[in-house]
């Protein structure tokens, strides 16, 4: 392998625009895994869900993707509700999240990818937009739309996302929600429901990060499974539940594997954010900004 | 029961069951019935680290693939060396769970000092980085796979899917012995202690973390072991199917269903699920009967939280409400629970 400048630049580039997608990939569980301590593992998923819807609408409707995500969010709200309602009452009402809670998202999961197999088949799947296709050229540094379009979304969701948390009343009471539910009892709001919209809008999130991942890739069900690893790999390492933490610690891994995937090949790179992730949980199980 | 007679009973089912198998006189079975007798085997493992202690572990094709994958690195040395000889599987099984339980060991040292959730999904990410290193290690096929060609015959018993059949069952038996030996022994009464209230037990001077490391290598170790024969009885190994999820779903549903606080779950439920796939994926297809176990992991989890043992005990033998609480205080630590039930609904 040759070293060039040039491919070092451009490699922390796409790093970067790539780390900016993961983020919003995380997002989502940064919500519900760092807040509110729900293990949902089968965050990946809803994500693949999220590029199927994209690809319908735009296979049939030539609605663009993005478009699509936002028009849908509210559905994919609702569904995280309703799931997380199911999940309170069969597992945390009775206190045995712990194990079972795990296996119900595992089985969901899987309920979801192999659905997904049965109905559309395992063939590849990609969208059409204006975006997809031309690449900017700065001097030696090439930077291609269909990834700094999603990445620049991506930070304006994490942007919003991070404005609820902090400054309107129900982001305020998730962030309590995870610190004190009888506190928030006593003042009186209901932990349950906040947890509820949390959750909602952890997996609506997951529709955005559909529609990134389909104009990025060409999307078949199992390509959530590599991500699993990824998402929690930047969850733990930015610090569960902050969500600044999540972009650096998305874009460190989105550069790391890039420059891995660059100079010693791509079947190298998933490696890459699992040795992350060991690491990180047998050093510092705090993660970069941890709270 | 002691344990000299339950193994002796095992071995006489099992003897009972191979004779059966032969006397039905088709090879079909002991295909079937060898991929059957590998899930109790993982679901056995799998059911020690997570059913007695507590521990969700996502990394059962990891272990497996790792005795699957020592096979296949023997299997190439003794080709490369041009030596003449087959080795036998129970040899094989031994190095499979030495490797296995070994990197059991290691990963408890690594990640078991996090609770719960970050040590399952460090078993996942643990799956990953082993697919990796051997999808990139040419010795033992790397990601194009490795043939292995299985004898014919082997002398007394017939074709080689026999001797499997036979190894397997054996391991069966051992697995489940291992598994009843260790609920009923002083280790057991420690894992329960574990997967009930971890600090209480630490603070009562129970060695959580010696505990732990010993249940990760013994449940690592038969999930290597049930890996070791895989090579010669698939013939193509390739990293991607053997690292596959469905290995994990199968050996987390199995016990889950059948119940997990003791050994006759995983055996159960192994015994069922296994089964119900086999004859799906012959008479539907395969795609569907993952479809299935996850549903049914879903539905016994939310309706059936203590399975089929569960069950049993709740409405055949009518021995009260809560099996699990008969030997211990219940799953929830004691703090967590009334914060939720007891307090007053709020005003919404």
């Amino acid at each position: 392998m040759i070293f060039s400048f040039d491919l070092l630049i451009n490699a922390i580039v796409s790093g970067v625009l790539i780390g900016g997608f993961y983020a919003a990939v995380t997002c989502g569980v940064s919500l519900s895994f760092g807040i509110l301590d729900i293990v949902n593992i089968a965050h990946p998923a809803f994500i693949i869900l999220g590029s199927y819807v994209a690809y319908i609408a735009n296979a049939s409707l030539g609605l663009d993707p993005i478009v699509t995500a936002i028009i849908v969010l509210p559905a994919f709200y609702a569904l995280g509700a309703g799931i997380y309602q199911i999940y309170y009452l069969s597992f945390e009402k009775r206190g045995q999240e712990s194990l079972r809670g795990l296996a119900f998202f595992f089985g969901l999961l899987f309920i979801t990818e192999v659905s997904l197999v049965l109905y559309f088949g395992v063939d590849y799947r990609d969208v059409n937009a204006i975006y997809i296709g031309p690449t900017w050229h700065f001097a030696s540094i090439d930077v291609p739309l269909r990834i700094f379009v999603p990445c620049l979304v991506s930070l304006v969701l994490i942007a919003c996302l991070q404005f609820i948390l902090t400054r309107t009343f129900i982001g305020r009471a998730i962030m309590a929600v995870a610190q004190d539910q009888l506190a928030l009892r006593l003042m009186a709001v209901d932990p349950v429901r906040i947890k509820r919209v949390a959750f909602g809008i952890s997996i609506a999130t997951a529709s955005l990060a559909g529609a990134f991942l389909i104009i990025i890739q060409p999307v078949e069900p199992s390509v959530g499974r590599d991500y699993i690893g990824r998402i929690f790999a930047i969850c733990v390492l930015g610090g569960m539940g902050s969500l600044p933490g999540t972009v650096v610690a998305a874009m460190l891994i989105g550069v790391v594997e890039s420059l891995t995937s660059t100079f010693y090949g791509p079947s190298w790179a998933p490696a890459v954010s699992f040795g992350f992730l060991l690491l990180t949980l047998a050093v510092r199980p705090a993660g970069l900004m941890g709270r | 029961m002691r344990t000299a007679p339950f193994f002796l009973i095992c071995l006489v089912v099992g003897g009972l069951l191979f004779a059966a198998a032969l006397a039905l006189g088709n090879d079909y079975y002991f295909f079937a019935g060898y991929v059957v007798l590998q899930y109790v085997v993982l679901s056995t493992a799998w059911n020690i680290l997570g059913g007695y202690c507590g521990y969700v572990n996502f990394g059962t094709a990891g272990f497996f693939a790792l005795g699957a994958y020592s096979t296949v690195a023997i299997y190439k040395l003794i080709e490369g060396n041009e030596l003449p000889h087959v080795v036998p599987i129970p040899l094989l099984m031994l190095v499979g769970g030495v490797v296995s339980g070994v990197v059991g060991l290691g990963m408890g040292y690594l990640t078991l000092r996090l609770r719960g959730a970050f040590f399952s999904i460090a078993t996942l990410a643990l799956a990953v980085v082993l697919e990796t290193l051997v999808v990139n290690w040419d010795y033992v096929g790397g990601s194009r796979g490795a043939f292995i060609i299985r004898p014919e015959t082997v002398a007394p018993i017939g074709s080689y899917v026999r001797y499997l059949f036979l190894m397997m069952l054996i391991l069966a038996v051992v697995g489940l012995t291992v598994a009843r030996l260790i609920e009923r022994s002083r280790l057991g009464y420690g894992f329960a202690t574990i997967r009930d209230d971890e600090l209480a037990a630490e603070a009562s001077g129970v060695p959580t973390l010696r505990l732990k490391l010993i249940a990760t290598t013994i449940s690592g170790a038969l999930m290597g072991m049930a890996g070791a024969p895989f090579p010669y009885y698939i013939g193509y190994l390739q990293p991607d199917s053997t690292f596959g999820l469905d290995y994990a779903v199968n050996s987390i549903a199995m016990p889950l269903i059948g119940g997990t606080t003791s050994w006759v779950g995983p055996l159960i439920g192994a015994v069922l699920l296994g089964s119900l796939q086999q004859i799906i994926t012959v008479t539907i297809s395969s795609a569907v009967n993952l479809l299935i176990v996850g549903c049914l992991l879903v539905a016994f989890v939310i309706v059936a939280p203590n399975g089929i043992i569960g069950v049993v005990h709740k409405y055949v033998l009518h021995k009260g409400d809560d099996f699990v609480g008969r030997r211990h205080v219940g799953l929830q630590s004691p703090g967590a629970a009334p914060e939720v039930d007891s307090a007053p609904e709020a005003p919404s």
